[in-house]
């Protein structure tokens, strides 16, 4: 037997989310009249994980668990990130959840193993924990989007959600299974030496890579599998909606970026033009749907559709014609287009709590009218994430479309880039629509908002952070470059 | 490689066949006068006592659900047994293999605790 006990210390950070989750349960379980247990437990292990991830950080890459983990300053980054977002999320949600009773400790307890399921997929370096930690993350979500018993809308989109994931779940495991038959590995690297020796059967891969591509795909988001986005996004708690629209998709992002370019690499040119066929019609649809809703929650679900089309943009544009001359700078770009977007959306969805009081949900475009009157503050803090959204420069929203639609020019699809410009700049109507509603017309509700201090500050901070990352993006961008750079 | 699944195609069609054509064969060759009596549903002889579709109480499943979760556990505790015994023989590492069941055990533990503190184990 050549079995060693593996190296614990690269995932401390796992460890401790793991046992701190277990901690919530019981101590939620043996104190259950003191409702703010849970919460500031989980509040504490987010933060204190974020110490744990950095104080275990290293440079180099190393491997554990006979290879199943590994723990490279990418998988440290995105970690960061997650704990970060999902501790925003769980905070701008509080107040929400408390208004409909539905604060329950069960919910945290959801949040921290969904925020263990995301590390575990972006720790992954083997298809089944990065199975794992997806359907440990899409559990979480189911039931926290069902988490409204008595909301029919609310239960309705859980189901949803839940039978298309189980679907989508079934495809990817069944692509997996064909990358296995077809270079006799579950690991990255051994796909990808595999591939590289042309060893594996190239019609079972490419079929393997369908599969894959569709399950990829369906987390996203994406076209041809984004029919849950709206639903689920409009039926779900907005406090759910908030979690579903930030850490899954870095999540996501992850996984793609672990199963196509740590796995399938040397057939880029494979994938890259499914995603293509992806992006390009995510952009497009994204962006012509989202222009007729009027719910703002299914209007931001559309164009969550359109963004992550664009972040597959810079995934696509790696390798042109064998070429790898461009591929750091195309992965990092949808990377730091992926983790604007995610600001962006802590931002306009925690807008929608703010303005929601028990008994009412503010997700109506209409809801906004006359916000400018009613709180001239948060009108301009919307103000900041629809422009951002949009694309309008100097928010970092532009910076991020900048930077990929660059990384398309450089890999010399032109047509997409003209396509993606053209489709934003449709796309910038309904993000204006939202502005013109707030500056232009009367309130339908005079009354002065009233939120909690915290969420209060935290949104202003987050409404500036977009503003102000627009004025220096070069620093976030460096970071996802130097990530990428260091973990390839 | 596509002939390799050429088996599985012959798999489907020979069972596709064998469940259908008893029914389409009985249908040709049987003798069929249908009247009232014959088509109306009937348990063992008699008339229906009541709806096939039964109300289940909800409990049922979250028993079921909670059994499901011990039950699989067992599943992982058979291979392991067979390996800690290698281990013991080998001598070296049976503490940590024996520590890891145990870990797993635990964490089911304290699923079992919340669940009865809880009270999902209570009928009423």
């Amino acid at each position: 037997m050549n079995f060693v006990v593996p190296d614990f210390y690269p995932a401390a950070a796992e460890i401790f989310v793991a046992i701190m989750a277990l901690v919530v349960m019981l101590a939620s379980t043996f104190a259950r009249g003191v409702r703010w247990l849970a919460y500031a437990l989980t509040q504490f292990t987010l933060i204190a994980a974020a110490f744990v991830t950095i104080y275990t950080l290293k440079g180099d890459v190393s491997y554990t668990f006979s290879n199943l983990f590994i723990g490279d300053l990418l998988g440290d980054l995105l970690k960061l990130l997650i704990y970060f977002s999902m501790a925003i999320a769980l905070l701008y949600g509080r107040g929400y959840l408390a208004d409909r009773n539905i604060d329950k400790p069960e919910y945290y307890v959801l949040a921290l193993l969904m925020t263990l399921g995301m590390m575990v997929m972006v720790t992954a370096n083997h298809m089944l924990p990065l199975y794992i930690g997806l359907e440990m993350m899409s559990l979480g979500l189911y039931a926290m989007v069902a988490f409204d018993r008595d909301s029919a809308r609310s239960t309705e989109a859980g189901m949803k959600y839940f039978v298309l994931g189980a679907l989508a779940s079934g495809l990817l495991l069944y692509g997996m299974s064909m990358i296995y038959g077809a270079t006799g590995s579950l690991e990255f690297s051994g796909i990808a030496n595999a591939v590289y020796h042309q060893a594996a059967n190239k019609t079972v891969l490419l079929f393997g890579i369908v599969f894959l591509m569709a399950g990829i795909s369906f987390k996203l988001g994406v076209v041809p599998f984004h029919m849950w986005v709206p639903d689920v996004y409009q039926g779900a708690p907005s406090a759910v909606t908030l979690i579903i629209a930030t850490a899954p998709k870095l999540a996501a992002f992850a996984m793609a970026v672990r199963l196509l370019i740590w796995g399938l690499f040397d057939v880029a040119e494979q994938w890259q033009s499914m995603l293509m066929f992806v992006a390009v019609l995510s952009i497009i649809l994204g962006n012509l749907a989202a222009i007729a809703q009027t719910n703002l929650k299914r209007m931001l679900a559309y164009s969550g559709i359109s963004h992550m089309g664009f972040m597959l943009l810079g995934l696509l544009s790696g390798v042109v014609e064998g070429d790898r001359h461009y591929a750091l700078n195309a992965y990092s770009s949808a990377m730091f287009y992926a983790v604007s977007y995610v600001i962006m959306s802590l931002a306009s969805f925690g807008m929608i709590i703010l303005l929601s009081r028990a008994g009412f949900e503010a997700d109506s475009i209409d809801d906004f009218k006359g916000l400018n009157k009613r709180s001239p503050w948060f009108a301009a803090m919307m103000m900041f994430v629809m422009f951002s959204m949009a694309g309008i420069p100097f928010f970092i929203g532009f910076f991020a479309k900048l930077s990929v639609l660059q990384a398309v020019v450089a890999a010399g699809y032109l047509w997409i880039a003209i396509i993606a410009v053209v489709m934003s700049v449709i796309g910038a109507f309904y993000y204006l629509r939202v502005v013109k509603v707030m500056y232009f017309d009367p309130p339908v509700d005079p009354a002065p908002i009233h939120a909690p201090a915290e969420l209060r500050v935290l949104l202003s901070a987050n409404g500036l952070a977009i503003a102000a990352l627009g004025l220096a993006p070069q620093a976030l961008m460096s970071v996802c470059a130097y990530a990428l750079l260091a973990s390839l | 490689m596509l002939e390799n699944y050429f088996p599985v195609l012959v798999f489907i069609l020979v069972g596709l066949g064998f469940g259908v054509a008893p029914v389409i064969l009985g249908r040709v060759l049987a003798p069929y006068r249908p009247d009232g009596e014959k088509l109306s549903p009937y348990e063992c002889g008699f008339e229906a006592f009541e709806d096939a579709r039964m109300k289940f109480d909800v409990r049922y499943y979250l028993i079921a659900i909670l059994f499901i979760l011990f039950d699989l556990e067992i599943a992982f505790l058979f291979p392991w047994a067979t390996v800690f015994q290698e281990f013991i023989a080998a001598g070296e590492l049976a503490w940590f293999v024996f520590g890891s069941v145990m870990v797993f055990l635990a964490i089911l533990v304290i699923g079992y605790i919340v669940e009865w503190k809880n009270g999902a184990l209570d009928w009423e």
